[in-house]
């Protein structure tokens, strides 16, 4: 495991952002890390870079703090959800004087420019970036020490269609060459593209730790659409075998607790036509919103950060 | 659209101190304010003793001449130079914080302490280097506008003193200021501290009764640091090099809190 989270809790004041959680990133895949806004992802990150300073539990990256590296770079390269750049200086410079901690060329530096795409805009003040240029600041800045590990805050926000096409393979292609890749993100949709696996929180607190297909799966409703032109003797059939019957109003049965190969074989054995026979998969952000209604912070008033 | 695979880091990276010194200079040098605020330094410690002098040596016959110390119009300089270095000092850091730079600088050096002592050496040797020569050609050119009335070399005794001092009082005024700015965090208060401990409360101490004030004003930061400009000595002052090792001695305290409250807090 690369990053090892074990009980990892941080209050701020009296409110606790992060509470008690314990998950393991493995290296190989992308892992994404899924809550509402306002779960606690950014805390986290944060506290895995040593940022804050846990109020209880560890967190490790590669089997020691991050902190006691002797080349963080070479570990971790993160983008934060907030903005960490001087906005009046170049995306060259700010790369260049990061590069230097380490002992890193202009070479690599020139390098990452060229790959993000910032070449034009290279000598400009980040201050005049738009939000996707400022993205793909971030991307070169965590790649710069060709980490091993990879982490990143929401990195698809405010990126347009291009952009996020980009990140997409970009984290991708991270996770072939072998890297952990950790990324957050409010949206279950996106995630369902790019990860493998699911680390959800809520409230701070751990909800899932799962394959993306198990959370999917484990968290559909299951239902199954039937039509038939007998629907009320199909009726019958279903509820004796035990599967709960709904009429949708246009004619389609919703079944619950039958799959469709046993609602398709209770049909044939009764003689019953069927027009019909669809099974239903909720679509993942109606599982994610499942998992988390109990755990949204502000309800659904809230604003996206 | 297609990506290249991320090229590969040739050779093993680490962190070293040389390594944060020379990021802290890049990023010195690569925002504006530096270049401003360094320049307004240079102009003040060059043009203000040639005004200065020129005045003086216009109205020779005006003037009192009792106790004219001749290295008096080239201290104007450092004097108010102090504020664009002081300002510049702040700015190091509080910009890091108010920009959010301070994450991905921890980032890179996520023991933290390095990023400071960087931070204050820096901008301390680039404050007194550039400094070196301003001292210098004020010196020389107040020397020649005034050589008609007054001669004075960097021969007599003490003078040396006090021209490499007014370097070494603002490079210390840079590094303490670094201190403050990484202990307040915020550019406004920071500064607002500055200016309070160096314009402020110095000639608020005269509303003290003279006993106290010449007990107390002695040991402020900025009369002891200047102290080491004094070509002649007075009762109520500290004598040069001790009143100067106050000085450094409020700015390793105010580094050694910033220290404290830079490992401590969450950036």
């Amino acid at each position: 495991m690369v990053i090892e989270a074990r009980d990892l809790t941080k209050d701020f004041g009296s409110k606790r952002a992060v509470d008690g959680l314990t998950f393991d990133v493995r290296p190989g895949i992308v892992t994404g890390f899924l809550g509402p806004n306002g779960a606690g992802k950014s805390t986290t990150m944060r506290l895995v870079l040593g940022l804050d300073r846990p109020s209880r539990g560890t967190v490790t990256v590669n089997g020691k703090p991050y902190p006691q590296h002797a080349a963080p770079l070479h570990e971790v390269g993160a983008l934060l959800e907030a903005r960490s750049v001087h906005t009046g200086r170049s995306a060259r410079n700010h790369l260049r004087a990061l590069a230097a901690t380490h002992r890193i060329g202009k070479k690599r530096v020139e390098e990452l420019i060229d790959l993000v795409g910032l070449h034009d805009v290279a000598n400009k003040r980040a201050g005049s970036f738009s939000l996707g240029m400022g993205q793909r600041l971030g991307i070169a800045t965590a790649l710069l020490g060709d980490p091993a590990t990879v982490m990143l805050d929401e990195p698809v926000n405010g990126l347009d269609p291009e952009g996020i096409q980009w990140i997409r393979t970009v984290l991708r292609g991270l996770a072939a060459e072998g890297r952990t890749v950790f990324v957050s993100s409010h949206l279950m949709s996106e995630m369902s593209v790019t990860a493998d696996h699911l680390i959800v929180i809520g409230r701070g607190r751990l909800i899932a730790d799962t394959s993306v297909s198990d959370f999917v799966a484990g968290a559909s409703k299951k239902l199954v659409h039937v039509r038939s032109p007998k629907d009320n003797a199909l009726r019958d059939v279903l509820a004796g075998l035990g599967g709960s019957v709904s009429d949708n109003g246009d004619g389609v049965l919703e079944v619950a607790g039958l799959t469709a190969a046993e609602i398709g074989d209770a049909a044939a054995a009764n003689g019953i036509a069927l027009h019909e026979l669809t099974p239903q998969q909720a679509s993942l952000e109606e599982a994610f919103m499942d998992l988390t209604r109990d755990e949204l912070e502000f309800g659904h008033a809230e604003a996206p950060a | 659209m297609t990506v290249a695979a991320i090229p590969r880091l040739e050779g093993r990276s680490r962190v070293t101190f040389f390594g944060i010194l020379r990021s802290e200079w890049i990023k010195l040098w690569s925002v504006r304010s530096t270049r401003w605020s360094l320049l307004i330094a240079l102009v003040l410690t060059i043009g203000l003793p040639l005004l200065v002098s020129a005045i003086i040596a216009s109205h020779w016959s005006e003037h009192s001449h009792n106790n004219f110390n001749p290295l008096d119009p080239v201290l104007v300089g450092p004097g108010l130079a102090q504020l664009p270095i002081g300002v510049l000092g702040v700015l190091v850091i509080t910009a890091e914080y108010s920009t959010g730079m301070i994450r991905a600088s921890l980032t890179a050096v996520p023991k933290r302490l390095p990023v400071l002592w960087a931070k204050a050496i820096v901008f301390a040797a680039v404050t007194f280097v550039l400094m070196l020569p301003a001292i210098l050609i004020a010196f020389f050119a107040s020397q020649a506008i005034l050589s008609a009335h007054i001669s004075y070399s960097l021969g007599h005794p003490g003078v040396i003193r006090v021209v490499f001092g007014g370097m070494l009082y603002l490079a210390v005024l840079g590094a303490l200021c670094v201190g403050l700015g990484a202990i307040v965090r915020n550019t406004a208060g920071s500064i607002v501290l500055f200016a309070a401990i160096f314009f402020v409360v110095p000639p608020l101490m005269n509303v003290l009764p003279q006993n106290w004030n010449n007990a107390i004003s002695q040991y402020l930061p900025e009369n002891a640091g200047t102290s080491l400009m004094n070509l002649t000595h007075s009762s109520h002052s500290l004598t040069p090099w001790p009143g100067f090792a106050v000085f450094v001695g409020y700015t390793l305290v105010a580094l050694a809190v910033a220290a404290v409250v830079l490992k401590r807090r969450d950036a």
